[in-house]
């Protein structure tokens, strides 16, 4: 792409294709047309409604406060898009620069997004995940399936694996009433993403609200009964569980397969891209006509030396769909970085859980307010003597600042004197992360190190 | 002392227009001079710091020279404790917490929202009293209007007899003048006028609070003194330094907010025609007057627990910093065309109410009373013009408006 | 009326849920929850919440620009005081 024109007659007649109609897909559309593009612009999702926000499906909807069937995304802009939505991509020819669909149809583009996100881990067995009482949680369907479950007053609900969205499940049930037991495989909830020193915390928050918090344990297998319905869990140690539902909270799973054999540089660790959000092939050489945008993108971060980072946060999916949008429209001179600092939320038993940087990252930490009894406290986290991600519990609106250390590289151990200082937060102390090796229940980080191929499957630690 | 900067900013000369002298200051983001304080200017670093933990509101931090300009040691060593305005974390977080239970979410989320008809009563009421006089040759809408309006709505909400008001008005102004920082006055008269106020006040509430710990009402002053949630209860000396901080609070800035917007908006006649004929326009008004003439100009005390580092310019630990909030809102980094007043501006996250931990405990209240009132002027009032230009200022620095708003009407509209 | 918080932002000031409490609940002392599908009869407390938040952070489709449509037109987007 040069000054030969090119670009202005994609900008008034190119045909754009954005494979993934969710948060991405949406924002990137909305993005292009503000920017001027003029030309035709094709969505294509596999569920069958517009693009509606995730997040709520495990607050407000499993409350009760809002319906899964009334979450869709709120437009910034008319974008003029033909939809073609409950109709999955199934294949895509990069040579002809065509996409294939689920019916047969191709689309041909001259840009291509792909934001097809990701889908939640199955239980690992057929059958008995297919048991009457067993869900996930990742779309609206399976949404509005849960609280319709839980509205019915089930006797006791198990949730497997204590990441976000399984403590937010939980939490859920305990404010309706429900006994809930949950099974975490690591030492802790949410212990992948935050460390154990601040899973100590959400495993307290988990028994004090009368949560039946087992940790360190598997599900070894899920019994149901004549009717094909759940009724029992049996755990690794030995004990079983009655439960009539049982959430499956097994962290989440790249939409790639579409892509297999295309050459894309697309795998289960999901599609590597530049950080100007262009993908790369298998051989490791950029593409310049495919760009990558959320949950299914693996990109590098200046700021995290470089490694490629997943990152499944809405936030994280807003921003590289607009830089992706920027660039496909772009001269190569003229594009951005996608340099977006991870941020995310949680909120699960009345507590708000905010964190930036990329905790998993961090060796130690340091309580730098408030206190971790009572709930309410910022922590730092460091990796090799600077500060690399914060994390806080009631405590946000100081959360800017610390974003700030993380971007200009602060000392750590925090040499500082802060408001709100207690005696356990002078020193720091091992962050506690669980061995890298030993996959947690849904990190919403991953860090993939340094090959934009994506050929083997070995997991990189995030800690050499 | 050499401290010119701060005599300039309190210099009664500026009081009707201190834009061209933050324009000034804008120059240095953060001045400094002799042993006065640090103040910071611009936009951005006012936001920073007021997200910044090594930053403290409470005066004991203060690391003390031989020059206290404000006064402040011995006003806060007396009378009452500090209210939570000018405490740290947990204190802070407790008490704010705790009186935000009778006020606001989660505890009570509708509380604000239901006061909807009863401002737009007292709001009629007062409008309608104007009307009655006959006299539209000269209205002044402090003494008639800005001040009635909110004073009538702290009583209220905190339960404190109306008929009471003309005398903890003596004590709110004095208290409310102990902010403003005066280099000329003696600070220790200053001191002592406010220390007495602070006293007096003391005493009256404590009375009201004994009161109604006998027999509870449904006002915040009842659930306050009776407080009993998760954080306990409050101290008879927090019960009454956090209603002297309401009562405050709600006497002094909304006065301003709803003066400087009559002012503003009838220096904008094309504006105030709008808001006649769409009231829903008091919504972006009243988000643009907190930018463009804030009630609170500056945030005079706080202190750093650290070395920092703002600007390029090194603040040592136990400094005192003054963030000069009108001066970040009109930031031309910030604000494209930032002394331009418009309430079309789509991006408009102003400094007018404070940020961070500290933020404005009314604000919600505020924006209500601010919205209601200035659209229902904008309706009823007929022709209306400022009889003076500027018109007569406050003494005060910090909390800045009109003493008086005198305009002329040809009538007032039912 | 279709609306999203950019929970990213949101740093727990509560106008929202002050000004427009059948939209916007606080659940616990920072969390914000909200209905993506807001009544059309909240409308004007949604405008002054989104006008309010301190940090931009709620989006509304359509309310919004249609609001500033009419305003622009000089046209009462309410039939009059509140």
């Amino acid at each position: 792409m040069s000054g030969d024109g090119t670009l202005e007659h994609l900008r008034r007649d190119g045909r754009i294709v954005v494979v993934g109609a969710s948060l991405a897909g949406l924002r990137a559309a909305e993005t292009m047309r503000e920017k001027g593009f003029a030309g035709s612009l094709t969505m294509i999702g596999d569920e069958p409604y517009e693009p509606y926000d995730r997040p709520p499906l495990s607050k407000q909807v499993l409350l009760g406060k809002a319906t899964a069937e009334h979450t869709a995304l709120p437009r910034r802009r008319e974008i003029d898009a033909e939809w073609r939505l409950g109709v999955p991509a199934t294949g895509l020819d990069m040579a002809a620069r065509r996409v294939r669909l689920g019916n047969g149809d191709e689309v041909e583009y001259d840009r291509l997004l792909i934001a097809t996100g990701v889908r939640a881990r199955p239980w690992p067995n057929e059958e008995e995940g297919a048991l009457g009482g067993v869900f996930v949680l990742r779309t609206r369907d399976d949404g509005a399936a849960l609280e319709r479950a839980l509205s019915a007053g089930p006797r006791r609900v198990l949730v497997i694996g204590a990441g976000f969205t399984g403590s937010e499940i939980a939490s859920a049930c305990r404010e309706r009433g429900l006994p809930v037991t949950v099974a975490e495989r690591g030492a802790a909830p949410l212990v992948g993403a935050l460390g154990g020193v601040i899973g100590e915390v959400a495993a307290g928050m988990h028994r004090e609200n009368g949560v039946d918090l087992r940790t360190g344990v598997m599900v070894t297998g899920l019994e149901g009964d004549p009717s094909g319905r759940v009724r029992a869990a049996h755990l690794s140690d030995g004990e079983t569980i009655e439960a009539d539902v049982v959430v499956v909270s097994l962290g989440a799973q790249r939409n790639t397969e579409w892509l297999s054999g295309s050459g894309l540089g697309a795998g289960p660790r999901g599609i590597a891209c530049d950080a100007g959000c262009r993908a790369f092939d298998v051989r490791g050489i950029v593409t310049d006509d495919i760009f990558v945008a959320g949950d299914v993108a693996r990109s590098p971060h200046a700021l995290f030396g470089y490694q490629f980072l997943s990152l499944e946060h809405w936030g994280n999916a807003v921003a590289q769909a607009e830089t992706a949008a920027h660039n496909m429209l772009s001269e190569s001179v003229d594009r951005l970085p996608h340099l977006w600092v991870p941020g995310f939320w949680s909120s699960q038993f009345g507590v708000n859980i905010k964190s930036v940087g990329v905790p998993p990252m961090g060796t130690e930490i340091m309580i730098t307010q408030g206190s971790r009894d009572e709930r309410r406290f910022a922590a730092v986290y460091g990796y090799q003597g600077r500060v690399i991600a914060a994390v806080t519990f009631d405590n946000c609106r100081w959360l800017p600042f610390y974003q700030r250390q993380i971007e200009t590289g602060a000392p750590f151990p925090v040499p500082f004197e802060t408001v709100d200082r207690r005696p356990e937060g002078h020193k720091p102390m091992s962050a506690d992360f669980p061995d890298p090796s030993v996959p947690t229940h849904g990190p919403t980080i991953t860090l993939s190190g340094y090959s934009p191929a994506d050929r083997k499957m070995t997991f990189i630690p995030a800690h050499h | 002392m050499s401290q010119a900067i701060l005599r300039e900013i309190i210099d009664y000369a500026h009081r009707a227009d201190p834009y061209p002298l933050y324009e000034e200051l804008r120059k240095t983001p953060v001045s400094h001079e002799g042993d006065g304080p640090y103040v910071i200017s611009t936009y951005y670093e006012i936001q920073s710091l007021l997200h910044d933990p090594r930053i403290s509101s409470d005066a004991r931090n203060l690391k003390r020279t031989g020059d206290d300009p404000l006064g402040q040691g011995a006003e806060e060593e007396t009378a009452l404790p500090p209210s939570f305005l000018r405490l740290d974390p947990p204190d802070h977080d407790r008490l704010r917490r705790m009186t935000n239970r009778p006020f606001g979410p989660p505890h009570s989320p509708h509380k604000v929202h239901d006061m909807l008809g009863e401002l737009d009563g007292i709001v009629t009421g007062l409008i309608d009293r104007i009307a009655a006089t006959g006299s539209f040759g000269h209205v002044d809408l402090v003494d008639q209007f800005a001040y009635p309006f909110p004073v009538s709505v702290i009583c209220r909400l905190l339960g404190v007899p109306p008929e009471d008001e003309p005398r903890f008005h003596v004590w709110a102004e004095a208290i409310a003048a102990s902010l403003d920082p005066d280099p000329d006055a003696d600070p220790s008269e200053r001191g002592k006028n406010s220390a007495d106020a602070r006293m007096e006040l003391g005493m009256y509430l404590a009375g009201l609070i004994e009161e109604r710990r006998r027999n509870p009402g449904d006002d915040m002053l009842s659930q306050l003194a009776n407080a009993d949630g998760p954080d306990g209860s409050m101290t008879t000396m927090e019960a009454l330094s956090t209603s002297a901080l309401l009562l405050i609070a709600g006497h002094e800035t909304t006065v301003n907010l709803i003066t400087n917007g009559m002012l503003t908006l009838l220096r904008h006649p094309d504006v105030l025609a709008r808001l006649r004929e769409d009231p829903a326009l008091s919504v972006p008004i009243v988000e643009e007057l907190l930018r463009f003439e804030p009630p609170v100009q500056l945030i005079p005390h706080r202190t750093t627990l650290a070395d920092i580092e703002v600007a390029g310019v090194s603040i040592p630990k136990g400094a005192s910093l003054w963030l000069i909030l009108a001066s970040g809102n009109r930031d031309p980094k910030r604000f494209p065309d930032p002394d331009r007043f418009d309430p079309d501006r789509e991006d408009i996250q102003h400094l007018g109410l404070g940020s961070g931990i500290h933020s404005c405990f009314g604000a919600p209240l505020a924006r209500q009373e601010a919205q209601l009132a200035l659209s229902e002027l904008a309706r009823r009032l007929e022709n209306p013009r400022l009889l003076q230009d500027p018109p007569p200022y406050r003494q005060n620095a910090v909390l800045r408006g009109p003493r008086h708003l005198p305009i002329a009407c040809d009538g007032v509209r039912p | 009326m279709r609306l999203v918080v950019d929970l990213n932002r949101c740093q727990g000031y509560a106008q929202c849920a002050f000004l427009a409490p059948d939209v916007f609940t606080m659940h616990g002392e920072e969390s914000l929850l909200y209905d993506p599908e807001a009544l059309d009869e909240h409308r004007e407390d949604v405008a002054r919440a989104v006008a309010a938040c301190p940090v931009g952070a709620i989006l509304v489709e359509a309310a919004t620009s249609d609001a500033r449509a009419a305003r622009t037109a000089r046209v009462p987007v309410s039939g009059g005081a509140w």
